[in-house]
């Protein structure tokens, strides 16, 4: 175990050790250890890297760290600037879990319920990516989700950049409690006002969060966005229904009860997230 | 004293938290409570907040090996080879053991010897125990494990338990493990209101926060001591002897650090393979099962599948009850019969039904296993039975607890077993109770910013489409050993110099046994200080933790010892002043003669003294249901009512329980604050049944053996209970009056909060644990 001070020496130590595995909060990857289910060689600690532990501001950007905890994006000064995803990291466990998972933790691991997953896919946020020698690439996150893009040997997601959109934004999900857990269905959805925009990415349902951009660009159509704002209850119900049937498809009839219920709940969940940004 | 009067105020309607946290400061002025009837708090309790308590998963002994255990991947499958050379090759690995090498009976059970030590022919559930390991790293011992080599044909998996009928024998002893008919009354009577339902009620895990974890210590002897935290010791000790080929005294089972238990915990099929190990290699050998193997390894509540036709007059009043009950046992009989005789006896619930028609069946599949888990049998049948009465409401146009009010059960009636209820049945009284307890506010009458809305904080929960809706559910649960089982405890009290110890090997499993041991002995002898012996085997038996029995026998047996030291200390004094010792009290640490011319300390009486007693108790007999489900087969009786109020967030079908009003009939309270405690554990694992536990399983395999797949209720998913009532009618034939009060709540508040959804939703509810496909509803309903 090294615990680096910054990230060139992580990636160094990384690049080093061909087996290291970095690990940030560990709420997922010492689960597994626990488990049994992975024995790493080494492990490089990502917790003492001061310069991806808060965020910068970066021409219209914020230029987040991965190694920010769920808990430090909850605080309302976060919220203030990025609402949806400090609603998600409200959302994304128990406090002891909040408390030491990380936002590039919750993309590295990818898990199809990861809370802040639907959230940066909606505001298309950007990975910078370090790599060994100091080099640098940026990859847009559901490239790396849809794995179109892979962390090469030796990398480290370093920041997250995401757009300030100074409008209103909203995370949802359907847990089926009312403890924390995992996510049936989530939803994040962002107004961007500036590219007269709704950009919505629902979550859990796939192994990726799923965008549906036509249902995005027709509700975005529909919007006065210099007036108002405001649409009527039909045009969020049928909203909600196109997201819906864009992001849960059939598998054949008899339409099986559970994806019945899924779609009912994804339409319920996307009427409502545009129907809190458009009051709001 | 002022402060404590300032403190009791607060606290009028129940002790909570925020009021047990002011009276804390002056705790140490006030005088420690002490006696029957006081909050006297558990010895343990510090010890447990502070994390200093010695749990069996700390256990440590000198040269320890560490065992791991090989377990089936699938539910059903013919075991056709097992090469364990690779494995026994390792370095570190000391032995590994498979059904080759157990000495003496090759198959164990808690009734019935059924269930193999190791599967050696036939792998009958997913988890089942094939081989174990002792290693000198518990890696070393996981991977030794992962290398033993089966080699398996795989059988078809019966997994739907009416298919278990018309299946080909999953063991030699057949599919069926007991079949009741119950018949009561006359089959053609028929009501002028009919209603039908079928119910499924869901497999819930008892869960330990505390996986099982224990180790077994080689004797000079031959023998093996086993230190877990049994709440059988006796039995296990006997199934481990059999096993190990060796008489019962050469086993010892020694009780250590139990983590609250509300089933059987490290039976023996969890015990056998350590024992085993430890006598193989003649060193200390530690088994710490991980979350995935303790949900593999123990047993689970029974699934239950219950089909229900009530007949009812105009006025709603019972006529005729029918039902059909089909429980899944899993692979091995276990303590199947008696969930079944429980379901079969309690199917129309705490009600005066004039003609029952009951068929219950236990039956084997290749799902996960299933045995005790607190209030069996009457908790699947009281889902079902409530769910019943909501439906004849609804086609009666009654009011639900008026319904069930004009049908309510009393002592003088009889049960459909023909048993007449000869115990307190105040059913209507706790009906009542928590019917006209006021209702919670309304979302909307309280500042936005505290409301708690279905889904949780920063849930999606919206509140125009939350419906709030109110339900009730009554429920009744035996005591003690049903059907012929001889509940006998025995106890001894030791009083030394003035300061007592109990000696008795009833298991405080998390219900309050040591803590009640200890009122006992003070309220009856006037020591302060009382102790509680550990657990093990050399003490005579006393029988399982389960049905309440350790309050009602063991709690009598400490009390006769308790009153034999008595006489014993009073009988030279008495003899002194010629009067018999009844006339001598023992009252605030003081000895005093009926008139009062005598006095002394209880200090300064026992000094130098050194006082033994040891006595029985056993209550009076039952007796086996005959061929038509007849029979006296219960000792006594406990029942409750609940009235849920819930939150459905109608679009989404997420449920929040704001509220559960409970009125109990407990007999006695023996201590409040214990009681309290245990009432709101109680409803609060019912909540868990009612809308999250269900440990899933897809052709026998368990999906999700963890506690994120496996909800648990959160504090935030745990409802405010108020405790509307106790009721204190004293059970005569009981050593205290008091009745068991931890299973009850259980028992009825699934029903209770299904209830409350269906008046919610407009929906039937008719399976638990409730998911939110089936408490969606159109928002006009």
């Amino acid at each position: 175990m090294t615990l680096p001070a910054s990230l060139d020496e992580a990636v160094a130590a990384l690049a080093a050790m061909p087996a290291t595995v970095p690990v940030a909060g560990g709420t997922d990857l010492m689960a597994s250890v626990n488990a049994g289910l992975l024995r790493p060689a080494a492990l490089v600690g990502l917790g003492r890297i001061n310069e991806i532990r808060g965020w910068q501001y970066q021409d219209g950007h914020a230029l987040l760290g991965a190694g920010l905890t769920h808990a430090r994006m909850g605080r309302p000064d976060f919220a203030a600037l990025i609402p949806a995803l400090a609603a998600a990291a409200r959302a994304a466990g128990p406090p002891q879990i909040r408390n030491a998972g990380t936002l590039g933790g919750n993309i590295a691991t990818a898990a199809p319920t990861g809370d802040a997953l639907p959230v940066l896919a909606a505001l298309e946020a950007v990975l910078v990516i370090h790599g060994p020698g100091g080099s640098r690439r940026e990859i847009p996150v559901s490239y790396l989700l849809a794995g179109r893009e892979m962390l090469r040997p030796g990398e480290l997601i370093g920041f997250v950049r995401v757009p300030l959109l100074h409008a209103p934004q909203v995370f949802l999900k359907a847990t089926g409690r009312t403890g924390p857990g995992r996510a049936v269905a989530s939803v994040g959805l962002v107004l961007d006002p500036a590219r007269r925009g709704v950009r919505c990415a629902i979550g859990a349902v796939a192994p990726m969060p799923l965008r549906p951009l036509e249902a995005e660009q027709w509700v975005a159509s529909l919007i006065d966005w210099d007036g108002e704002r405001t649409l009527a209850p039909e045009a969020l119900e049928a909203f909600g229904e196109y997201v819906a049937a864009a992001c849960v498809p059939d598998q054949g009839e008899p339409v099986a009860p559970g994806v019945l219920h899924l779609r009912r709940t994804v339409a319920v969940l996307a009427r409502r997230a545009l129907g809190r940004a458009l009051t709001s | 004293m002022s402060g404590h009067d300032a403190a009791t105020a607060t606290t009028t309607v129940s002790v909570s938290a925020g009021a047990s946290a002011s009276a804390a400061p002056e705790a140490g002025e006030q005088e420690v409570p002490r006696g029957i009837g006081a909050s006297v708090p558990a010895a343990d309790t510090r010890a447990k907040s502070e994390g200093t308590f010695p749990y069996a998963a700390d256990l440590w002994a000198e040269g320890l090996l560490w065992a791991a255990v090989l377990r089936s991947p699938h539910a059903h499958a013919r075991i056709l080879s097992i090469d364990t050379s690779a494995a026994a090759a390792m370095p570190g690995v000391r032995a590994v053991v498979t059904h080759a090498d157990v000495p003496g009976a090759t198959t164990h059970g808690r009734r019935v010897a059924d269930r193999p030590v190791f599967a050696h022919d036939v792998v009958r559930h997913h988890g089942e125990p094939i081989a174990a390991v002792a290693a000198d790293h518990p890696d070393t011992a996981r991977l030794a494990a992962a290398a033993i080599a089966v080699e398996y044909e795989l059988l078809d998996a019966v997994t739907d338990p009416e298919q278990s009928f018309g299946a080909a024998p999953l063991h030699p002893d057949g599919n069926l493990i007991r079949h009741i008919p119950l018949r009561y009354g006359d089959p053609e009577a028929t009501g002028e209101v009919v209603v039908e339902g079928l119910y499924r009620i869901g497999r819930q895990d008892p869960a330990p926060i505390g996986a099982e974890a224990g180790l077994a210590v080689p004797r000079p002897d031959g023998g093996v001591e086993i230190y877990t935290a049994s709440t059988d010791p006796h039995l296990d000790r006997d199934l481990a002897a059999a096993c190990f080929g060796l008489e019962p005294d050469r086993v010892r089972v020694v009780v250590t650090g139990v983590p609250g238990a509300t089933a059987d915990r490290e039976d023996a099929a969890f015990q056998l393979p350590l024992g085993l190990l430890a006598l193989r290699t003649g060193y200390p050998v530690k088994l710490a099962a991980t979350r995935e193997e303790s949900f593999l390894g123990h047993t689970h509540r029974h699934p239950t599948l219950l089909r229900y036709r009530h007949h009812a007059d105009a006025e709603g009043r019972l006529v005729k009850v029918e039902a059909q009950i089909l429980m899944d046992a899993g692979a091995y009989a276990d303590s199947s019969s008696e969930s079944l005789a429980a379901a079969v006896a309690f199917a129309c619930g705490p009600y005066v039904v004039p003609h029952a028609f009951v068929e219950g069946w236990a039956v084997r599949t290749n799902n996960p296993p299933s045995g005790h888990v607190r209030g069996e049998g009457a908790m699947q049948v009281c889902a079902a039975y409530e769910g019943q009465m909501d439906k004849l409401a609804a086609a009666l146009g009654i009011d639900g607890a008026e319904l069930r009010l004009r049908n309510v059960l009393a002592t003088g009636d009889l049960l459909p077993t023909g048993q007449t209820v000869t115990c307190p049945a105040p059913v209507a009284e706790l009906l009542r109770a928590v019917r006209d307890f006021e209702l919670p506010s309304l979302p909307k009458d309280t500042p936005e910013d505290e409301w708690l809305l279905p889904g949780g904080p920063e849930g999606a929960g919206e509140p125009g489409a939350v419906r709030r809706g109110v339900g009730y559910g009554v429920g009744m649960v035996h005591m003690l050993g049903a059907e012929g089982t001889d509940e006998v405890s025995t106890a001894t009290v030791k009083v030394v110099d003035g300061s007592a110890t109990v000696i008795c090997a009833a298991v405080d499993t998390g219900q309050g046994f040591a803590t009640l041991a200890r009122q006992i002995v003070q309220e009856t002898l006037g020591v302060e200080e009382v102790v509680t012996a550990p657990v093990d085997t050399d003490q005579p038996p006393a029988g399982p933790a389960a049905h309440g029995r350790h309050t009602w026998v063991s709690g009598g047996a400490v009390e006769r010892a308790a009153k034999m030291v008595r006489t014993q200390l009073l009988q030279p004094m008495a003899h002194k002043l010629g009067m018999s010792t009844e006339l001598l009290q023992i009252q605030d640490g003081r000895i005093t003669s009926y008139d009062g011319a005598f006095s002394t300390t209880v200090a300064e009486a026992m000094a130098g003294k050194e006082l033994w007693a040891t006595a029985q108790c056993r209550p009076h007999p039952t007796e086996p249901l005959d061929g038509d489900g007849q029979g006296d087969a219960f000792v006594g009786l406990a029942f409750c009512a609940i009235r849920a109020v819930v939150d459905v967030d109608i679009e989404l079908g997420s449920v929040r329980v704001v509220e559960l009003a409970v009125a109990q009939d407990v007999g006695r309270i023996l201590n409040p604050r214990q009681l309290e405690a245990r009432i709101e554990a109680g409803v609060t694992q019912g909540v868990g049944a009612a809308l999250t536990e269900n440990l899933r399983s897809v052709s026998g395999l368990v999906r999700h053996p963890d506690l994120t797949g496996y909800a648990l209720p959160t504090s935030l998913d745990a409802p405010v209970v108020r405790i509307v009532k106790l009721v204190e009618e004293r059970d005569v034939v009981a050593p205290f009056g008091a009745k068991a009060a931890s299973a009850i709540p259980v028992v009825t508040t699934p029903a209770a909060v299904a209830s409350a959804v269906r008046a919610a939703t407009g929906r039937p509810v008719n399976r638990l644990p409730i998911r939110p496909s089936a408490a969606v509803a159109a928002p006009n309903s």
